[in-house]
């Protein structure tokens, strides 16, 4: 069984798609934060993840590919999710090294180093309505799938599925983070915007993985 | 001197701490403001507050304040590209820690000091 791989051009594909995602979502990204946040999450992401890939950098390895892209969305990301995916990116694109190709081993490694990354930033925990509580969950997942042996296609695949899951699993809770964190009560009954975009950056992310052109070195899935 | 940097989501909020900040600083504390995005909206730059560090900081350290949010993600996201730069975040409120912080700059007290001090702000109640 292959257990796939993605090359530089595959992550580029990734922060891409993710671009069209969130610029295809932002209406309703923005439309959640307005009802618990400040209402511009959606704006904000896109202009982030515009910025990311008119920022890719050619002819480096995937690592630097998603430092790149981080350090776009820091700086053109207005509030608190530019920090946060932008530490999240880089983190995970540390991991990497110079690697060419990253297997489906490492890419969980990095999506676990994203995860500390933006919780060392934030602070938040899981239960807090957060993007973490799209985020851990769908690390949970990819490391389970892993563990059972799944593909790299298989394991990002789980992990976007746990990511959707959980931002769903946001809507019941009380905030702890951010503005909506003044709300009390009655942040209760939304969806956190954060753990939606991010269902939407690794629902992206098994997009790619899936997708009959990924893979570096080692092509990925069995046809 | 020790600099101090005041990020807040306002341009004229951060201006306005630290014009508050430098007049307890007796007119010696350095104190750079770093408000708003990079076109002037409400917002946090880190290029801003990358500039506005670099402008405070004459060697001796700087600390910075921050108002919630993006500017203290922002904030702690420079501190750690800034690795080993003598670059710290005070745990402060903003106002009170700026006037602190400058009070404490002013004496050319060191920058663990100037820190602390800002931090004390937290401490000063304003009812009982």
């Amino acid at each position: 069984m292959s257990t796939g791989s993605m090359d530089a051009g595959d992550f580029a594909a990734w922060i891409g798609r993710t671009a069209e995602r969130v610029s295809a979502d932002a209406e309703r990204l923005t439309r959640l934060d307005a009802a618990i946040g400040d209402g511009d999450h959606g704006l904000n992401l896109d202009r982030g993840f515009r910025a990311a890939v008119e920022a890719l950098p050619g002819d480096v390895p995937p690592g630097k590919v998603l430092i790149a892209a981080g350090r776009a969305i820091v700086s053109k990301t207005g509030g608190a999710s530019g920090p946060l995916y932008g530490t999240a990116l880089r983190r995970a694109g540390k991991v990497f090294g110079d690697a060419a190709d990253v297997d489906a081993a490492a890419l969980g490694a990095a999506l676990r180093a994203a995860l500390e990354g933006v919780q060392d930033l934030g602070k938040a925990a899981e239960g807090d309505k957060t993007m973490v509580d799209a985020l851990a969950p769908a690390v949970a997942a990819y490391e389970a799938a892993l563990a059972d042996g799944s593909d790299l296609a298989g394991c990002a695949r789980a992990a976007a599925d746990a990511a959707a899951k959980g931002a769903d699993d946001t809507v019941p809770m009380r905030a702890r983070k951010g503005r909506a964190s003044y709300l009390g009560e009655r942040s209760e009954g939304h969806m956190d915007p954060g753990a939606s975009s991010t269902a939407l950056v690794l629902e992206a992310l098994a997009d790619i993985a899936e997708s009959p052109d990924a893979g570096g070195s080692d092509a990925a899935g069995e046809g | 001197m020790v600099g101090i940097v005041i990020i807040s989501h306002s341009r004229t909020l951060a201006e306005g701490v630290a014009e508050v900040a430098r007049a307890m600083g007796v007119g010696k504390a350095v104190v750079e403001p770093a408000g708003g995005d990079a076109e002037g909206r409400l917002g946090t730059s880190i290029d801003l507050v990358e500039q506005a560090v670099a402008a405070a900081d004459d060697g001796d350290g700087v600390v910075l304040l921050a108002d919630l949010g993006s500017s203290v993600l922002t904030a702690k996201m420079l501190i750690e590209d800034a690795e080993g730069d003598a670059v710290l975040l005070a745990d402060a409120p903003l106002v009170e820690g700026a006037v602190a912080a400058a009070s404490m700059a002013a004496t050319g007290a060191d920058l663990t000091t100037v820190h602390t001090a800002a931090e004390s702000a937290r401490d000063h109640r304003k009812t009982n």
